[in-house]
């Protein structure tokens, strides 16, 4: 019974999106498409100047070209502060770490008058690189908590080991923590993958110019001008939520951790 | 561990890029904010003229701002209990070792890849009432079908239900969230214990009731200040799916800053508002964060 709840949107997402012009018609909306067409993804793919639709393609590809650089930049980070805030704790390390977490929970309203104005400073606002910057900050805290949960777990008698063998602080973290890592790493990368590709608000500050908004931004637009065909709006949707659902269906064992982590659970 | 002061050093160098950027870019902006909503700052051009606490007392007489709280408000507590009702359900039905266990989780978690703004825009399709030439869409041409006809509603367009049509694709969204923590936390708790209850003559229900759901509270502590702090935020969603709505019906203060700020140019009404909004979610946040960390370390 709840499925069908949780199916219902998803329903209507592939009933509409794939059906062609001449049968989108608003009565039957909950039929399913006679024939699959493919006519609505090229448009919200393309765009069609005679509709007054601009395509999805280049944002699409924005936010690819944002998200990874970010996601990357963001879990290199926290992984070397996870390390450090789990086995070289000093005075006042809880403390600090404690600050860095609060972070991840401040309502962004609260940072972003500053924020434009130091990126215009920078010279940094309304672009991309501008963009995976901010991220990259606003990653920390969520990176440095999953980190630090999952170095946790690692035995602190192999580093003391690894010690007596004469290795230091950068020869253990290369040559013991990185290898072991992975597993952290993948639930980190989805976690700000999923984070960041879903993102709209900074998209929406930062990113003026309709050429260089991520998709989020420019699906909202879409679906905000009232004579685009919900055909399109709905094959726009699915498109942009295609990239998360990927991974969640190909890696949904991470993803589940990284959400639990999410949660504060592994404090 | 023992450090050298070499390793002493390289400690510091590891965390010192993210230190940086943190106290700048999280406090500092936070600090700057705060001064913003002192100024009197309402133009492109910045006037730091400081006028003391006149924002905030401004804003309190502020008809939007009033009715974004009781928005923000509503849409908490029913986004709270809905989803924490149908989280703990789902993850007892799901303990039940139910056949296809996996699929279903699957289902109720994806929504939480998904952005709001897909979200946003398919439920807008969706709690689209029609109008009187198209007659009813979407749930409601739905509920006419099975005979529900009488559980219709504007949805969002109706100044009545306003937030809380939002409500629904929030609870849609977030409580296969609840859910998977509520699954870990049953799935932490020793088998025995319902076990030895069972020999002693308890029911199910009787040891949902007096043994799994007492152990659950810190679950349900987390999922309260999880959610509430998303409610607090709540932004993309009412974007994509009903903008301030009918006599603000839909309204909520994170969209009040945003168009204050950055299409009314009052850049001090808008400082203010993500003051207001930063208090009430360090007020939850900062006693469960200590909480927390003591009881890690």
């Amino acid at each position: 019974m709840f499925a069908i709840f949780y199916l219902l949107p998803v329903y209507v997402l592939l009933a509409t999106s794939f059906k062609s012009f001449a049968e989108v018609s608003l009565k039957d909306m909950w039929k399913l498409p006679q024939n699959i067409s493919l006519d609505s993804f090229k448009i919200a793919w393309r765009g069609d100047t005679s509709k007054g639709v601009t395509g999805l393609s280049k944002n699409f590809m924005n936010s690819i070209y944002l998200v990874i650089p970010a996601t990357l930049i963001s879990s290199l980070l926290g992984s070397m502060n996870g390390y450090v805030f789990s086995k070289w704790k000093f005075k006042f390390s809880n403390t600090v770490l404690a600050l860095i977490i609060f972070g991840m929970f401040i309502p962004y309203q609260s940072v972003l008058i500053p924020m434009v104005v130091v990126l215009q400073k920078i010279g940094l606002y309304g672009s991309i690189p501008g963009l995976i910057f901010i991220h990259c900050v606003y990653g920390i805290p969520i990176t440095t908590l999953i980190f630090r949960n999952y170095y946790s777990t690692v035995p602190t008698e192999l580093l003391e080991a690894a010690k007596i063998d004469g290795g230091g602080f950068l020869r253990i973290y290369k040559d013991i923590m990185l290898p072991i890592s992975m597993p952290g790493f993948a639930v980190v990368m989805i976690w700000q993958f999923t984070s960041i590709w879903n993102d709209f608000l900074f998209g929406l500050v930062v990113a003026q110019k309709p050429s260089i908004q991520p998709i989020t931004v420019a699906l909202n637009n879409l679906a905000g001008s009232y004579f685009v065909e919900w055909n399109i709006q709905m094959a726009g949707a699915l498109i942009t939520a295609v990239p998360p659902l990927l991974l969640y269906i190909f890696l949904g064992r991470y993803f589940m951790r990284g959400l639990l982590a999410g949660s504060l659970s592994g404090i | 561990m023992k450090k050298t002061k070499e390793e002493k050093i390289l400690t510091f160098l590891f965390i010192l890029p993210s230190v940086i950027l943190i106290a700048v870019f999280v406090y500092g902006f936070i600090g700057w904010t705060g001064w913003i909503s002192l100024t009197n700052w309402k133009d492109v051009v910045p006037d730091f003229t400081f006028v003391g606490f006149r924002n905030y007392i401004d804003l309190f007489h502020n008809l939007r701002f009033q009715i974004g709280l009781k928005n923000i408000l509503v849409f908490t507590v029913l986004f709270l209990v809905v989803s924490i009702a149908i989280g703990l359900f789902l993850a007892i039905l799901l303990d039940r070792k139910v056949r296809f266990e996996n699929v279903f989780r699957s289902i109720y978690l994806f929504p939480m890849a998904i952005s709001f703004i897909v979200t946003g825009v398919v439920w807008r399709w969706m709690l689209n009432p029609g109008t009187a030439t198209t007659g009813s869409l979407g749930i409601n041409m739905l509920l006419d079908k099975i005979g529900l006809g009488f559980l219709k509603s504007g949805w969002y367009t109706d100044p009545n239900v306003g937030i809380k049509a939002v409500v629904i694709p929030a609870v849609w969204q977030m409580s296969g969230y609840v859910m998977a923590m509520y699954l870990a936390g049953i799935r932490g708790i020793p088998q025995e214990l319902s076990e030895a209850a069972q020999v002693d003559g308890a029911s199910n229900w009787q040891v949902y009731r007096y043994i799994i759901l007492p152990l659950l509270q810190p679950i349900t502590l987390g999922a309260v200040i999880i959610l509430t702090h998303i409610s607090l935020k709540i932004f993309d969603l009412v974007v994509a799916m009903t903008g301030a709505g009918i006599g603000f019906s839909c309204d909520v203060p994170a969209l009040f800053m945003y168009d204050t700020t950055f299409r009314g140019n009052f850049f001090a009404q808008g400082a203010a508002i993500a003051t207001i909004l930063l208090i009430f979610v360090a007020i939850l946040i900062i006693p469960y964060l200590r909480h927390g960390l003591r009881e890690g370390s």
